[in-house]
């Protein structure tokens, strides 16, 4: 497992490690069947096509684990997701790279936690933010 | 242009209602299936024996592992007018970790219903509050969606 990030090492501006995802028609379907959404426009080209859309596209939900992601591998095993929130700003379809990135922009104390609140965003290989996003997280405190 | 509105007092009357509760049994082989999917290769959504040596002392589920969650049926059922659907967001809130073998009792309800003019036409907005409540009555998450339905457009465009 990754180092453990620690409250004390965070500033506000500061980036959240970028995740890169490489998503494929395959993994769309492979989603499809984890989760139980079979809707086809996820997989079926003719459908999607004939929903006005350009391609298959990702399902919002998997976009919305990529930015949970996102957030777990930054504040790693010790810190704990509070919060997650994601809007489906614009479409993305397989084929190409998709980039979950982040900046911090509150750290702060509050009931016995150390909170930081960050916001996230997916961004296409052209780097159009298509999925907008925040969260909150507890981080740990660095041993003395 | 002026758009009549698609919410019936049927719908309009659904807002608030609780769904039924209905009872998923957390599996570990679903875990798993669901890290794979989304491509999150941490051994707490992955590994028994790696995630033992963890803090949780075992394996968890990925936060938006809820997804593959069924909600009890619909005591009201609302439908849209519109055949295309959109996932517009969604946002959570977790309180407790999902372990395998959990009991996860999920309730939804539709919270707010609107209408809005969009690039596809007149888009109708629905919001649903899920609650995931464990065995010992924990509330372990809540998520608030957006769901979008618009008709779809012609073959010859406009």
């Amino acid at each position: 497992m990754a180092d453990q990030l620690y409250f004390d090492d965070v500033e506000e501006g500061a980036e959240v490690a970028t995740l890169r995802k490489d998503p494929t028609t395959q993994q769309l379907v492979m989603y499809a069947g984890a989760s139980g959404d079979y809707y086809q426009i996820h997989y079926d080209l003719e459908y999607a096509r004939n929903n006005g859309l350009p391609d298959v596209i990702l399902h919002g939900a998997l976009k919305n684990a990529f930015l949970g992601q996102v957030m777990t591998d930054w504040i790693g095993e010790y810190g704990a997701l509070k919060k997650l929130s994601v809007q489906y700003r614009g479409m993305d379809v397989p084929g190409t790279p998709i980039y979950g990135k982040g900046v911090v922009k509150k750290k702060y104390r509050t009931d016995g936690e150390n909170i930081v609140e960050c916001e996230i965003w997916l961004e296409d290989h052209k780097g159009n933010r298509t999925t907008p996003g925040y969260a909150v997280a507890a981080l740990p405190e660095r041993p003395e | 242009m002026t758009q009549e509105s698609v919410i019936t007092p049927e719908m309009r009357a659904a807002v608030g209602v609780e769904s039924e509760p209905y009872t998923n049994d957390v599996e570990k082989g679903a875990i798993i299936k669901f890290a794979r999917a989304i491509g999150d290769t941490n051994p707490i959504y992955n590994d028994e024996e790696a995630a033992r040596k963890s803090r949780y002392g075992g394996m968890v589920a990925p936060p938006t592992f809820f997804r593959s969650l069924r909600s009890g049926r619909s005591k009201v059922d609302v439908q849209s007018p519109y055949s295309a659907n959109l996932d517009g967001g969604s946002e959570w809130e977790y309180y407790e970790p999902v372990r395998p073998g959990d009991r996860i009792t999920v309730t939804t309800k539709i919270s707010n219903m609107f209408e809005r003019p969009g690039r596809l036409g007149n888009m109708l907005f629905i919001q649903r509050e899920t609650k995931y409540v464990n065995q010992f009555g924990t509330t372990v998450a809540i998520q608030r969606t957006t769901g979008i339905s618009y008709q779809p457009p012609e073959e010859d465009g406009d």
